[in-house]
């Protein structure tokens, strides 16, 4: 703490940066009534709550009413984050970016998990533009309870034709909800692809030094947030942003250009140099999301096996996720490329406040009876949804009881004495499991194996012990349980 | 996760990963505690008198319409540059012979006064480096690994040779595997032959890795280190369960490199490394934060990793050594290794990415030397930090086509 606090101070030149908004400058402008409509004992603990980005200002209600309009508008401008939220897409498919907070994410989290948009152009054959976009939409893994998906389509123009991006975009936009970005540095081709989707409010892709009135006037009449793009060059972009918000454009997104290979440094250093300004200087001309294309990789590709372009693309999107990028745009639709950028994402942007823990108790798999298997494990959450994610995938009918580790996986919840004979004995009371099943079984995971003697003494069940590889329990019930039960 | 760890495949990196979990929560109870310490700020600030109000921006006033700018309006780019009052100290890895050892090449790494690559601030005065693992006996590896290696399982002194030669290793790590008096309880006069072959084989710097038990490691050690005295091996590594002051002492004594290795919490690492003090000039220390593998727990590592190069330019000197990372453990992710739904494969390429994303994540955060298995992982991060540390630019005219390149 002290050498974060060291860091703002000194990076903070005047600003009121995040980490010096205290829960007292949020609560001496709320009501202060103590009324607890927002669920908390007291405008304090609400505050608290506040400045730790946990629940939105809006909970609370009377802050809402006109008589309290003047402290809303306030506490808006001091809750401001360093980088802009911008929307893309309307409705329930629209994606936010940006939104941030902090430079890094120890300073508090990161909100707004970078989105991956995969393109499709005018050119490529109707059969190809649905087939990606199936790919994109039908994309999910499940990691640690969360589906890992990807989140728009960017239409980019190869043709520089307005009626062949016209009609790619009304495909598009006929085909899916995922929101759109609409790629060309010519506005009279982005004005045909805004009118086949008029209400969608695509991302705009972009504003550069030679069309930036054009696109404003584009981004204003059809209300779309607008890229800026000015590719190393960090004066010319900062110089575009002030003239785009002068023109009345609100949302904008940066693109200093993502540089494969020799650009490599400069990239980085744009985008580092763009985020310290913004957050810790207190810059607003560069407060808005960033944007990295790993896809430019596909600029040099003639010649170079599709694997090798691939392999580049996907290790620059996984650079641009740890520095800071808000939005990539990416061309590889491939699995094996994507995976670890999702999850590298989900990881990145994980609150690091909150313990990886789930709720201990009874968790029921499918349709279980009276002869079903009952297991146990613990609350750290890698191994709870590992676990669950196997027994569901085998829809197998059971009983698994969460048994609370503090969050700590079997192994060493063992070794720590997190994990007992005792607490096992107390949750497997607590579940009530034994008014469900007929049996006094008990299957403990194989990790847990020493524990065996003392459970059975405590609980009066038999203990089977499990296998030590959850993905091994299919084939373990079908084994053990099985027979010992025909 | 847990629950993965003995998979046949995989048993070597949870071997290298198994202090780890046991940690994860710990971190945890530290954020949590940064949490707590700000409500108590705040109950000092609500006492009587003291409630002073930091100023509140005014709202915003509409401002009146204005005229729509015709032309740019010009602004100042101003490189956001600081100084740092700490600097990260530098380790020299290995000794040639006129330095009193026998390698033809030697590394120094550590030195930053920046970030980790913030070039646009200072330069990164040496490039990070690379040790390949060999083991000293035949373990379970991954496919993906092991068809680059199968023709020099349980030689090391052939494996260390591959590569150095064929796979650009600036540095091999050899794993005494066999000390461990649960798999064969080798001697350390073994060992010590071991390590003597591979010492004849490459002329690169070399880390010496034991089996994880502090007592037979601190035996081996001693006895490598001895028998070695001047060759500034990387000892790996000096633990809080070993007896730190005799192995600090034989580190020192016969010329050698501490790596300081503490499970993901930077109290534990700044205890540690203060212990070694006694015994040992920063300047013989690196440290090991930790490394948990793309999806499980990499969040942990790279945060811890962060906020240690931070905190060492800050000015902390407990945490002013260039950092290590087993990077190996990477397979240690079940997506790393594992056959998949089809639309996953292949494995072949999903493994060694996997191992590129978890080195090139903590590369940004701050590591220097990173324990590495896969070749073509091992040339993908070699090429990065390459064009990293080269003063290329960006071709701005030629990227702008990517908007209409035809793929």
């Amino acid at each position: 703490m002290e050498v974060e606090r060291l860091m703002s101070e000194r990076e903070a030149k005047g600003k009121i940066g995040v980490k010096e908004l205290s829960p007292i400058d949020v609560y001496k402008l709320l009501p202060r009534t103590n009324c607890k409509e927002c669920g908390e004992e007291n405008c304090m603990a609400f505050a608290t709550k506040v400045v730790n980005r946990e629940v939105p200002i809006e909970k609370c209600r009377p802050i809402l009413k006109k008589e309290f309009e003047k402290a809303y508008k306030q506490l808006k401008e001091i809750l401001k984050p360093a980088i802009k939220e911008v929307v893309v897409g309307t409705g329930e498919w629209a994606v936010k970016i940006g939104g941030k907070l902090v430079m890094y994410r120890h300073e508090l989290t990161y909100f707004n998990p970078t989105a991956i948009a995969i393109d499709v152009t005018d050119e490529m054959p109707e059969e190809e533009i649905l087939s990606r976009i199936k790919r994109v939409e039908g994309f999910r893994y499940e990691y640690i309870g969360q589906i890992l998906k990807l989140d728009m389509v960017a239409v980019r123009s190869t043709s520089n034709d307005p009626d062949k991006f016209k009609a790619t975009v009304r495909k598009v936009a006929e085909n899916t909800k995922l929101p759109m970005i609409l790629c060309s540095l010519n506005p009279t081709v982005l004005e045909a692809g805004l009118m086949a989707a008029p209400k969608a409010r695509p991302l705009l892709y972009a504003a550069t030094k030679d069309n930036w009135r054009e696109m404003a006037e584009l981004a204003l009449m059809y209300g779309c947030p607008l890229t800026v793009f000015a590719p190393n060059n960090l004066k010319l972009l900062k110089s575009l942003a002030k003239t785009l918000i002068e023109y009345g454009v609100e949302d904008l997104v940066l693109d200093p250009g993502t540089f494969p290979g020799e650009g490599l440094a400069d990239t980085l250093n744009n985008f580092t140099m763009i985020r310290r300004l913004a957050c810790k200087h207190g810059d607003e001309l560069l407060g808005f999301p960033l944007m990295g294309v790993p896809m430019t990789v596909w600029l040099d590709s003639a010649g170079i096996a599709q694997e090798i372009v691939k392999w580049r693309e996907a290790y620059l999107a996984a650079m641009l996720i740890v520095r800071f990028a808000d939005i990539l745009i990416m061309h590889s639709l491939d699995g094996w490329v994507l995976l670890p950028n999702v999850i590298l994402r989900a990881n990145i942007y994980t609150d690091p406040r909150k313990p990886v823990a789930v709720e201990p108790g009874l968790k029921v798999f499918g349709v279980p009876d009276e002869n079903s298997p009952v297991m146990f494990t613990t609350n750290f959450a890698l191994t709870y949804y590992t676990v669950a994610s196997d027994i569901e995938s085998a829809k197998i009918n059971a009983y698994l009881i969460v048994v609370d580790t503090e969050g700590i996986a079997v192994d060493s919840a063992v070794a720590g004495r997190k994990l007992t004979a005792e607490k096992v004995a107390e949750a497997l009371k607590a579940s009530g499991v034994e008014n469900k099943v007929k049996h006094r079984k008990l299957i403990i995971p194989g990790k847990a194996a020493r524990l065996s003697g003392e459970i059975e003494e405590l609980t009066g069940w038999q203990v089977i012990v499990g296998p030590r590889d959850s993905s091994e329990i299919p084939k373990f019930l079908q084994e053990k349980w099985q027979t010992s039960h025909s | 996760m847990a629950e993965r760890k003995e998979k046949e495949e995989n048993v070597l990196g949870l071997k290298l990963n198994s202090r780890l979990l046991e940690l994860l929560a710990k971190l945890q109870e530290v954020e949590f505690e940064d949490f707590e310490m700000e409500v108590g700020d705040l109950e000092i600030w609500l006492q009587p008198g003291t409630v002073a109000v930091p100023p509140v921006a005014p709202p915003k006033v509409a401002p009146p319409v204005k005229a729509k700018p015709t032309q740019i309006i010009e602004t100042e780019f101003v490189p956001p540059v600081e100084t740092y009052p700490g600097k990260v100290v530098e380790v020299r890895l290995g000794a040639t012979k006129s330095e009193g050892g026998t390698r033809g090449k030697t590394v120094v790494i550590g030195g930053e006064t920046t970030p980790a690559f913030y070039t646009f601030e200072r330069p990164t005065p040496h490039p990070p480096v690379i040790s390949l693992d060999v083991f000293d006996m035949e373990v379970p590896l991954a496919k993906a690994v092991k068809m680059h290696v199968k023709d020099v399982l349980g030689d090391p002194a052939a494996w260390a040779k591959l590569a150095v030669d064929k796979f650009g290793a600036d540095m091999i790590t050899i794993h005494l595997i066999s000390i461990d008096p649960l798999v064969k309880d080798a001697s350390p006069k073994e060992a010590v032959k071991t390590v003597e072959a591979v010492a004849q084989a490459v002329d690169v710097p070399l880390i010496i890795g034991g089996c994880g038990d502090p007592v037979k490691d601190a035996n081996v050690f001693q006895e490598v280190c001895e028998t070695f005295a001047g060759e500034r091996f990387l000892i790996s590594s000096i633990t809080r369960d070993m007896d730190v002051e005799r192995c600090a002492k034989f580190v020192k004594k016969n010329g050698h490199v501490a790596l300081s290795f503490t499970p993901m919490d930077l109290n534990l690492a700044r205890e540690l490394n203060r212990r070694l003090y006694d015994f040992l000039p920063k300047e013989d220390i690196v440290m090991d934060l930790t490394t948990a593998a793309l999806g499980y727990g990499l969040d942990y590592a790279f945060t811890n990793m962060e906020r240690a190069r931070l905190a060492a330019l800050m000015g902390d000197p407990e945490l002013a050594h260039p950092m290590s990372s087993g990077t190996t453990n990477a397979w240690a992710a079940r997506e790393a290794w594992m056959k998949m739904a089809p639309e996953w494969e292949p494995r072949e390429l999903r493994g060694p990415l996997w191992e590129v994303v978890t080195a090139l994540t903590l590369l940004l955060a701050g590591v220097d030397l990173f324990m590495m298995m896969h070749p073509a992982a091992v040339k993908t991060v070699k090429d990065v930090i390459a064009q990293l540390m080269g003063g290329g630019s960006g071709n701005a005219e030629r990227l702008v086509e990517w908007v209409t390149v035809k793929v």
